[in-house]
């Protein structure tokens, strides 16, 4: 099964969890009710709940397969039944949490969402090496570059560059540069690292904050930066 | 100048949200309720700051709230 998020404490956000909990409504009410049960009531809802479970698997997984040209219908569809499966254990283990603040299928359909995400996010990159150093920064600096703006757009490329290499963590640097700058997926980093989402967006978070304070420090902050491109 | 959507984009991607935003974790919790309120046409918002700036941020959280508005979206209109 996949880390499904927790609820835990944010350190990047200066909001609060709402707490509240909201009457629900009858047909939430009634999920509820029958998975909380005994016996066949609380199985038949268990089969009910896995049914919608791979409904939203599979619609994500829909939505991601012209990016996953090189997996098979039936692959695809092995995909959509684990996340099922993981999703189903997770929707269980979690019943208390639900609130009623949306629909309890809202709730659940997102625990099949994350699961199939997070699957095919690692089925893609299965057996790639993961671009770890800048590698696109010659890429980054030269697409589309125009001669009127090309000394300008340099300087604010050097600018970044040497913040990345200046006030950056080890850790927050490489974590940066295969998030942001090499577009590999969280989930496929955080695996490789034996790390979590939200661990890995903590670091990712942290080390654009120290980029837009240096930056900020030396004259630059990103609305300047995009008025010279 | 001439325009460099690339480029912006680019910075985007480094330098993240200006503004506060929740977490992945807080994101999860409290997505379901986000995407309902988009749909009822309320201030999704004000009612949970910092989760548009994370979406922002977080291409893999910003993916599943795309899928589950379509999802809920589509049976909402059947």
């Amino acid at each position: 099964m996949s880390d499904v998020p927790a609820a835990s404490v944010v350190e990047v956000s200066t909001t609060r969890e709402s707490s509240t909990v909201a009457p629900l409504d009858l047909e939430s009410r009634r999920w509820l009710d029958d998975l909380k049960s005994v016996g066949t009531t609380r199985d038949e809802a268990v089969a009910r709940l896995h049914e919608l479970l791979l409904r939203a698997a599979r619609f994500e997984v829909a939505r991601r397969r012209p990016t996953l040209p090189h997996l098979r219908g039936g692959d695809l569809d092995d995909v959509a039944f684990e996340a099922a499966d993981d999703a189903l254990v997770g929707v269980l283990a979690r019943l208390d949490d639900f609130r009623g603040l949306s629909r309890f299928t809202t709730w659940a359909y997102k625990f099949a969402i994350f699961e199939a995400g997070v699957k095919l996010r690692r089925r893609a990159w299965q057996r790639r090496e993961l671009p770890l150093e800048p590698e696109s920064w010659s890429l980054f600096a030269s697409t589309g570059q125009s001669p009127a703006g090309g000394a300008e757009q340099q300087e604010l490329l050097l600018a970044l560059q040497r913040a990345i290499a200046v006030v950056l963590t080890p850790h927050q640097r490489q974590v940066l540069v295969a998030l942001a700058l090499n577009g590999i997926p969280i989930d496929v980093l955080a695996e490789r690292l034996g790390s979590n989402r939200n661990a890995l967006y903590k670091t990712l978070h942290d080390a654009r904050q120290k980029l837009r304070g240096h930056l900020a420090e030396n004259g630059l902050t990103l609305d300047m930066m995009e008025e010279e491109l | 100048m001439t325009e460099r959507p690339d480029l912006k984009q680019a910075l985007v991607r480094l330098l993240g949200p200006a503004g506060p935003e929740v977490d992945c974790d807080r994101c999860f919790a409290e997505l379901d309720r986000y995407v309902e309120l988009e749909l009822a046409g309320a201030d999704a918002d004000a009612a949970v700051p910092g989760l548009r700036a994370h979406l922002d941020g977080c291409p893999a959280c910003r993916e599943e709230h795309e899928s589950l508005k379509a999802l809920v979206g589509g049976e909402q209109a059947l």
